[in-house]
């Protein structure tokens, strides 16, 4: 049952680096981005291509693909994403929609439809075992990264000026501005760090949710998942939402196989009906 | 003789803040009662609780002396109890013919009526009609809301609030934000008001208030602080202190 | 004070006019009706035209005329269809028109069930609730494939005539005159339902809900009776596409369709009941053009299309009917002067 645990966690953290972007554009920049997993396809690509192909290492591709991605991210920001902020949400929904159908068969074309795999390198591969608990070695490196990048942000959230800018204008955007905060430098950083963040977490989980075309498609609904669930107005919020869902996903899975992808769902609806604005929200500001 | 409106105890709090203390508000039927105060007293705080906007932290709220505490606030309306907004509340794609003919059928309880053309029982087209003319928006029945100018829009905001027949009528702030070369009509309006419909007004215009009003309330952080005659109120030291106060730190 | 009788005729022709027919309507239907006769050959495409016009319809339903944003509608057109497969396959009812409404009433069980769900939160509350309904049974009609057929669809499914007489052809003659009537009835019915006072409380409901409260609707009602009513026609659509092809599969209950439907509505335009009818007959065309240029990444152009949709923005696209409502206001005699300017102002 630990190792369920373990298992859960590794995916929760991974689901929480995957979606923490989302939920900071859509709470700093009020925007639905549902194209967000293609972001975490391009990292993903990025990452084989760069290992399988170009024979780069493992732990150097990881950042690389954190950096291509990051750089789509500004680039889609600057020229695309700009134009549609201040439309309703659901012309985000059909443009964002529209980017994923774009990106899935771009990929498609490009990198054919099969399912892809990283050569992860062998001293990931296989288990240690500690107090006689079986403890993935990939997942640990998972843990280990993403642990590190949760505290990494927590701590440039509230111990650097751009955190407390970006604090700042997530709460009030006019009222940001009106200090003098350069709000749209800070949305496109931010998106790029966010895409960035997508990125690595697509190459990272290549090796356990697997990588195909249809990527952002698969996973959108999970995405969404932890930012419902767990607010945009923290990052603690989504933190522990996806903790909850990836528990939740691994041990539905592993105890009642034939509704174990229910588990997610209806946690989501529960939460849903229970409180709309997340569990984890500290109430509502402006829609 | 039954109070048209009434309050016992009406308390808010949010969180901490307490921002309606222990209100016992006593509206007569008829009335033409007017609620002041500085700014940040709570007055739409107390129109929000009367109509159910806003759920009490406790206190009682009686209409015609029923009680409605915990009624839903469409119910409220259909109960006969209406209100405007401070901010223009209308249907920004609908014209002021659509929007007084939704507001009568529905007070008519035929809102729910999913198979007749709306305009097939033609004494709620006169209906409306008659509630156009009232408040001059017939040269404009047909015109999109949002186009209308700003005055306009507010003499709609009154008439789809009287559409609905109402007991009570609460308005909250109908001058305000009206320029001055379109307030007359305003002030017409609210003074062509049914003699047996009780009005509760809120206003910062002095004039009007004590030009329309029978009865003045005064509430000051949340609490009712006087409740008289305008001419007695208007003589009342405490009150002065208040607003001078007010602007002195305001 | 009364008004005179020259103010209540002008409101009252005012009235009137919303419910009117424009002669652009007739138009469409003997087009649509006449194309029975004039283009067999085409009855394939305008089958699918049909019954994607009557899915589109009843998205706007709730999306034109209630404000409410859905990326699951798919949930109760895919319901639809596999009960109207199980119905024909199990021979439970196996007379077609009957077992549709079966099927639509299945549909609209579903919707009410689920119409709590999209009642409170905001509008990416909507989405989310939405999307996982659809996920959810999508998920469910994989796992119970003894029931389904899960991944391979619903085999061995055999129609019986139409009203016990017209039998389902090859070349779609059958499928499309029974898909264009049941949309013509279930169009008139939608067009009956939005120019009655609940249909005019509705557009209060989407453009200000504080206001329609307190006006004295109960918004959580009228939402919850559009969204079922719309869920019945979802449904029927559904079961249409089943008994038109005999076959029902995933994807039916797939995001891409209820993707898809978005965009075929948003190209017609919301609101208007028109708007889904028209994107349909569009989509089919750019759908089948593109097949033959690029049959496996066509969700590349779908998806280009939506981006420039958007980008360009939805007001200037349908600002392409506005010289056809131009004209369809001259064209009708009975209209006054301020309708035909209302018309032009929109």
């Amino acid at each position: 049952m630990l190792t369920i645990l373990f298992d859960g966690i590794a995916y929760g953290m991974l689901l929480f680096v995957l979606a923490a972007g989302l939920a900071v554009t859509l709470g700093l920049m009020n925007l639905v981005n549902l194209a967000h997993g293609s972001f975490a396809m391009a990292g993903g690509y990025c990452c084989v291509v760069l290992v399988n192909q170009l024979g780069v290492p493992f732990f150097a591709a990881l950042p690389l693909a954190f950096l291509v991605s990051a750089a789509i991210g500004y680039g889609f920001e600057r020229t695309l994403y700009i134009h549609v902020y201040r439309k309703s949400h659901l012309d985000q929904v059909l443009f964002t929609i529209g980017l994923v159908f774009m990106s899935v068969a771009a990929v498609d074309y490009v990198m054919g439809s099969s399912q892809v795999f990283v050569q992860v390198p062998d001293v990931l591969q296989g288990q240690f075992r500690i107090f006689g608990v079986g403890v993935g070695r990939y997942r640990l490196l998972i843990i280990a990264i993403c642990g590190v990048l949760t505290v990494g942000l927590q701590l440039i959230l509230t111990r650097t000026r751009f955190g407390s800018r970006l604090r700042a204008a997530v709460d009030d955007r006019r009222v940001a501005s009106g200090l003098g905060i350069n709000v749209n430098q800070i949305f496109a950083l931010t998106f790029a760090f966010g895409s960035g963040l997508a990125g690595l977490g697509g190459a990272l989980g290549a090796e356990i949710l697997g990588l195909d075309p249809t990527f952002p498609l698969k996973y959108m609904i999970y995405f969404l998942i932890v930012v419902t669930v767990g607010g945009t107005s923290s990052i603690t919020g989504p933190f522990f939402a996806s903790l909850l869902l990836g528990i939740g996903d691994v041990a539905g899975k592993y105890y009642v196989p034939k509704l174990g992808a229910f588990v997610i769902y209806t946690i989501m609806l529960v939460v849903l009906i229970w409180r709309p604005q997340g569990l984890f929200s500290r109430g509502s500001t402006t829609k | 003789m039954t109070l048209a409106l009434e309050t016992i105890d009406l308390e808010k709090r949010f969180g901490g803040i307490i921002a309606t203390n222990k209100v016992s508000l006593r509206v007569e039927k008829g009335a033409r009662h007017a609620l002041i105060g500085p700014n940040g007293a709570g007055k739409t705080t107390v129109i929000n609780l009367l109509t159910g906007m806003l759920a009490p932290s406790a206190g009682t709220i009686l209409l015609d002396g029923e009680n409605i505490t915990t009624l839903k606030a469409h119910k409220r309306a259909l109960m006969g109890m209406t209100r405007t907004f401070q901010i223009n509340q209308l249907f920004a794609d609908l014209s002021p013919l659509e929007t007084i003919g939704l507001a009568v059928s529905e007070r008519r309880g035929q809102g729910l009526d999913w198979l007749r053309v709306v305009g097939g029982k033609p004494d709620l087209v006169t209906e409306a009609a008659d509630i156009l003319e009232q408040f001059q928006l017939t040269d404009v029945m047909d015109e999109r809301t949002a186009v209308l100018p700003y005055g306009k829009q507010r003499l709609l905001e009154i008439a789809v609030a009287i559409a609905g027949r109402p007991r009570v009528l609460l308005l909250d702030e109908p001058a305000a934000g009206v320029p001055e070369d379109e307030r007359h009509e305003i002030l017409a309006a609210i003074a062509a008001l049914p003699k047996d419909v009780t009005v509760l007004l809120i206003e910062h215009d002095m004039d009007l208030v004590f030009s329309f009003a029978d009865r003045i309330s005064v509430l000051v952080n949340g609490a009712l602080f006087v409740e008289d005659t305008p001419e007695a109120v208007a003589r009342d030291p405490r009150v002065k202190a208040v607003y001078l106060g007010e602007e002195a730190h305001g | 004070m009364t008004a005179s009788r020259s103010l209540i005729a002008r409101a009252q022709d005012s009235v009137a006019a919303r419910a009117r027919w424009h002669p652009l309507e007739f138009v469409f239907w003997l087009v649509a009706f006449g194309a029975i006769w004039f283009a067999p050959g085409y009855h394939l495409i305008l089958t699918e035209v049909a019954w994607l016009g009557l899915f589109a319809l009843s998205l706007d339903l709730i999306l034109g005329y209630a404000g409410i944003i859905s990326l699951g509608h798919a949930a109760f057109f895919g319901f639809g269809a596999y009960v109207a497969g199980l119905l024909a396959k199990h021979e439970l009812v196996t007379e077609p028109a009957l077992a549709l409404i079966v099927s639509g009433f299945a549909a609209m069980l579903l919707g009410f069930a689920t119409s709590f769900l999209v009642l409170r939160g905001s509008d990416l509350t909507r989405l989310m609730v939405t999307l996982g309904v659809a996920l959810v049974l999508r998920e469910m009609a994989n796992r119970f494939d003894w029931l389904t057929g899960g991944a391979d669809g619903l085999q061995g499914v055999t129609m019986q005539p139409v009203l016990g007489h017209f039998r389902f052809d090859l070349y779609a003659h059958t499928a499309y005159t029974y898909c264009l009537v049941v949309l013509f009835v279930l169009f008139l019915l939608a067009r009956r339902v939005v120019n009655s006072p609940f249909g005019l409380s509705l557009l209060a409901v989407k453009g200000n809900p504080l206001r329609a409260s307190a006006l004295g609707i109960s918004v959580s009602t009228r939402l919850v009776a559009i969204y079922t009513f719309a869920a019945f026609y979802a449904g029927v659509a559904g079961a249409l596409l089943t008994q038109t092809t005999a076959f029902a599969s995933l994807d039916v209950l797939s995001f891409d369709r209820s993707a898809d439907l978005l965009l075929v509505l948003i190209i017609g335009g919301a609101g208007y009941l028109y708007g889904g009818l028209i994107g349909a007959v569009v989509f089919k065309l750019m759908q089948n053009y593109l097949a033959l240029l690029t049959p496996q990444y066509w969700p590349f152009w779908i998806g280009l299309v939506l981006v420039v949709l958007v980008l360009v923005g939805r007001d200037r696209m349908t600002s392409w009917t506005l010289p056809i409502r131009r004209l369809a206001a001259k064209l009708d005699w009975r209209t006054t002067a301020k309708a035909a300017d209302a018309a032009e102002g929109h």
